[in-house]
């Protein structure tokens, strides 16, 4: 039996702003477990940074989180002082974001810049910071870490920066690492090394990863389960390979078949019509029913998450799987 | 995007959200409406030698003079309504302060845009001549080319527009060469359109913004330059008094109790161009993203 | 594959282009170097001696990661940057005049940028930056240009009565259909696609994706597909071109480069794609291209890909490889044809 380390309930993060109420996160709910890796899968403007940065109380006004918990170990983090949340981040939720130079500070060197991230939680000398520095680049697969310490943010390139900014998350061996897309400025070549250099990391440290991309490839081979979010709900979750293989909402099939690979080359794409809604101007009921072809009159009320064998959907009417 | 409203609409609406800047706005057109209704609802025309009466000279604020007439802001050394003066002085001081604030804009921006656009030598020519500039003191050259040109409002409109165009250069210059490394830069030039379509429909346009911020205190350093120039004698000549030039005239009064005679047309001085820094303020404000909410 | 009537006419050819950056000499340094100190100079080359040919209504897919000068290479062809050496023709015609200030000559060929926020200028009405260029080249007067902009306004899938918005009343993708309509309204020949979907959500992608397909049929449109995406490429493009630090590696039609690829550094790309993985319980590994991608201020001498290629012997290190027929394509390596890739 894993143990349960994150379970996440009913959350919803509203943004009060004067064009009105923009509900970046609603009735969000999923559990992780130690060592789990799943990936949050949506495309922009779908709440997926947002219900990261809820998870670490990063919320600024003018939003807040208006309903629901969440609970790290049985810890219940929503509701927490400010002060609180600053102890737990780094140290047992982590962040990596999609640029690297919003972590880094660029007038500081590597050395300096992982010395303070260990001094935010514990007071260690120099040369001990120096050599847990050394120690956790290593790990990233930066070589020659110990030459490259009293380098500045701006002589590395994208994908060592990145590294680096792994490093800092791995600092405190955080319980959780929430990893925003990532991969996606990097070019390919250099996306596959960090991909692998992650997914080593997490086998070898049995941390739980929460993955957040508009890649499903990269997820698919990242996560083992998938959570698939449009305006700002989870439209549908389960173990990722039979969601993409069998998805039972409208939305994750037009997803998939918007994908290149899925026709033949000059052939369409069976689209999906129409643009995402914006979350500060959702329609009603089911968000993806404009843009459905099966919507019909009951799609305007909101579907209750149902679902059966760890598969879970939003939707009146899903598909049937056909696959045996 | 919900608002539909043109850029322009949606400025307006920005700007009325500041009391104080509308306010300061208010006080701007009324003004320039009394500056440029001066010859109309001026109680005297103080540039008409004859309407002036010697006896009523240096009265001092509600004073009744020989006609019957009521002086409310009192008569200066030649017996001139003090009121009527500062409306003509006002008008002369916007005109002034318009006039080279717009020229300079005009000559400002296009050396600067097209510097920042054609790049290589012309750019460093250009660039280094107005650091050059620049780094003279701005009432230096004025002095210097009022001096030599003379009285006279176009030759103090020169003054002004030489000392100050170089302010607008360098902004036109910083914010185009932005603009010029933007993809519509590089679409316009793949369509190709000719070089001056480029410079004047699509980089100038987008450099407006901290443009309008340089002309709004750049009128108001012009009116306050002008002033100076003409209280220093070199400005403008006695017959036509701007601002300036009653604030000379009753300088050597201050001390001995007259002091109506340089403090209210000074009160105007200040009043305007405090008005117009503000309404600057207020637009730099909005136009500047990082202070965005 | 779609039936668009290619014939085997070269439409496009590309001789010898190559285009360095200099970096700016501040003062200090001519100074410096005047008084005898050697003056370092750090010339990027971004495009390297490039040749290549594309035939009337043929798709040419340009696929690099950063640093492979691909955008360099699309824009010397638009006409937008003048080549250090070498010259684009179209139909015959050169691109750019020369002079002391070379400009671009033709409007046969067009462009289409990777960002729609900033590809369209935010001041001007959606309508008038489509009719701008017509209306320059005399393709519609000024009275005809709304029923033209509405025209292509409706050809490209918006809403023809959009013409008076602004750019920041619409989304990324409806603002790529703005600036492919753009493009279109100048009636080109050909079309520079510098990667026209990678800042698109997936779903708007598969739309812009389609029209372009859908476009390229109707107008015959010759195109040069630039993008860092595999599979994109492969999914709009009839012959691809893989480019390494400012050289082309490897051209061929698409089918032999994907599925046969005969250079190293095409086969290692190919195999550092996450492929969507829909078996349960299938671990992924991936193989990655070891190294750093070298910067384009020092590539390495001989063939540019030696540092991080399994392959490489001592020849590799010191003599530029060649484009030679290896298989059904051409690549650039010493032992193009030989080499056993395991897959």
């Amino acid at each position: 039996m894993t143990a349960r380390l994150l379970e996440v309930r009913h959350l919803a993060t509203h943004f009060f702003t004067r064009a009105g109420v923009v509900k970046a996160v609603d009735d969000v709910s999923f559990d992780l477990e130690v060592g789990e890796v799943i990936g949050l899968v949506g495309e922009s403007g779908s709440g997926k940074s947002m219900t990261g940065y809820s998870l670490l109380g990063l919320i600024d006004p003018p939003g807040r989180i208006v309903q629901g918990s969440i609970k790290l170990k049985g810890q219940e983090l929503v509701g927490l002082p400010q002060e609180a949340l600053r102890k737990l981040r780094g140290r047992r939720i982590a962040m990596v974001f999609q640029d690297p130079m919003t972590t880094l500070n660029p007038v500081l060197t590597i050395a300096d810049q992982i010395h303070l991230a260990i001094n935010a939680h514990e007071r260690v000398s120099t040369a001990t910071a120096r050599q847990r520095a050394v120690d956790v680049l290593t790990r990233v697969g930066l070589p020659d870490a110990d030459r490259r310490l009293d380098a500045y943010p701006h002589e590395f390139s994208g994908g060592m920066r990145q590294r680096v900014a792994i490093a800092i998350a791995l600092l405190h061996r955080p319980d959780v690492i929430i990893a925003d897309e990532p991969t996606t400025a990097l070019d390919v070549s250099i996306q596959a090394q960090i991909l692998a250099e992650m997914k080593s990391l997490v086998r070898d440290l049995g941390m739980a990863l929460i993955w957040i991309s508009h890649d499903l490839a990269v997820v698919s081979a990242m996560a083992s389960r998938i959570l698939v979010m449009y305006g700002g709900r989870i439209v549908e979750s389960g173990p990722t390979a039979s969601v993409l293989r069998d998805p039972r909402h409208h939305y994750t099939r037009g997803l998939l078949n918007s994908l290149p690979s899925r026709a033949a080359p000059g052939q369409p794409l069976t689209q999906i019509s129409g643009l995402p809604p914006s979350l500060g101007a959702l329609p009603p009921g089911c968000a993806f029913h404009p843009r459905c072809p099966r919507a019909d009159a009951i799609c305007l009320t909101a579907p209750e998450t149902t679902g059966h064998e760890r598969r879970d959907w939003r939707c009146h009417h899903p598909l049937t799987a056909v696959s045996a | 995007m919900i608002d539909s409203a043109a850029p322009i609409a949606r400025f307006w609406f920005e700007f009325r959200q500041s009391q104080i800047a509308c306010v300061a706005l208010l006080i701007i057109v009324l003004i320039a409406a009394l500056a440029l209704l001066s010859p109309w609802i001026a109680p005297q025309n103080p540039y008409d030698l004859a309407t002036l009466v010697l006896m009523d000279a240096r009265r001092p604020p509600g004073h009744v003079g020989a006609g019957g007439y009521v002086y409310w802001l009192g008569t200066d050394a030649q017996g001139r309504d003090l009121l009527s003066a500062i409306l003509y002085g006002l008008r002369i001081s916007v005109q002034i302060g318009l006039a080279a604030g717009a020229v300079a804009f005009v000559v400002g921006a296009t050396l600067g845009t097209t510097a920042a656009f054609l790049g290589g030598r012309v750019e460093m020519l250009i660039m280094r001549f107005i650091d050059l500039q620049l780094s003279f003191p701005a009432i230096l050259l004025a002095l210097v080319l009022s001096a030599l040109l003379g009285q006279g409002k176009v030759q103090i409109i020169i003054a002004l527009v030489t000392a100050q165009y170089a302010y607008f250069a360098r902004t036109a210059h910083g914010a185009a060469s932005a603009e010029r490394a933007k993809e519509y830069v590089e679409a316009a030039l793949s369509t190709p359109l000719p070089s001056h379509k480029v410079i004047f429909r699509h980089i100038l346009p987008n450099c407006l913004p901290p443009l309008i911020v340089v002309a709004t205190v750049q009128v108001a350093n012009s009116i306050a330059l002008e002033a100076t120039l003409s209280f220093l004698g070199l400005g403008l000549p006695v017959t036509e008094p701007s601002l300036g030039t009653l604030i000379a005239n009753g300088f050597q009064y201050m001390l001995s109790g007259r002091y109506w005679i340089s403090i209210y047309p000074g009160v105007a001085l200040i009043v305007l161009i405090v008005a117009i820094n503000l309404v600057g303020d207020q637009i730099r404000d909005q136009l500047n993203p990082r202070l965005r909410r | 594959m779609s039936e668009v009537s290619r014939s085997s006419e070269v439409f496009v050819t590309v001789e010898g282009i190559s285009r360095r950056f200099v970096p700016h000499v501040s003062l200090g340094d001519r100074i410096a170097a005047a008084l005898g100190s050697p003056l370092e100079q750090r010339a990027v080359r971004a495009v390297e001696d490039v040749s290549l040919s594309v035939r009337r209504g043929e798709v040419l897919g340009l696929v690099g990661e950063s640093g492979s000068g691909k955008s360099t290479l699309g824009r010397m062809i638009c006409g937008i940057l003048v080549p250090s050496a070498g010259l684009v023709r179209i139909d015959g015609e050169s691109v750019m005049s020369g002079g002391r200030r070379p400009r671009k000559t033709t409007t046969r060929v067009q462009m289409i940028f990777q960002d729609p926020y900033a590809s369209l200028d935010p001041r001007m009405r959606i309508g008038d930056t489509i009719a701008e260029g017509p209306i320059a080249h005399g393709l519609v007067s000024k009275a005809d240009s709304l029923a033209y902009v509405q025209h292509w306004l409706r050809r490209v899938g918006l809403d023809p009565d959009a013409a008076p918005r602004y750019p920041h009343q619409f989304s990324g993708g409806q603002r790529q259909r703005i600036a492919i309509a753009r493009a279109l309204a100048m009636k080109p020949d050909v079309l520079v696609c510098d990667e026209p979907v990678a800042s698109l959500d997936v779903s708007i992608q598969a739309q812009i994706l389609n029209l372009f397909l859908a476009l390229r049929q109707e107008l015959s449109l010759t195109m040069l597909f630039i993008s860092h995406h595999l599979g994109v490429v492969r999914h709009v493009s009839d012959r691809v071109a893989i480019m390494y630090l400012g050289r082309i590696v490897e051209i061929g039609t698409a089918d032999a480069v994907y599925t046969d690829p005969q250079h190293p550094y095409t086969q290692a790309l190919l195999a550092s794609v996450p492929q969507l993985v829909l078996e349960d319980d299938k671990m992924v590994s991936f193989k990655p291209i070891p190294g750093e991608l070298p910067s384009p201020m020092a590539p390495p001498p001989g063939c540019h890909f030696h540092l991080r290629c399994t392959f490489a012997q001592a020849r590799c290190r010191v003599e530029p490889p060649v484009l030679r027929p290896a298989g059904a394509q051409a690549a650039a390596c010493h032992f193009a044809g030989e080499l056993q890739f395991t897959r």
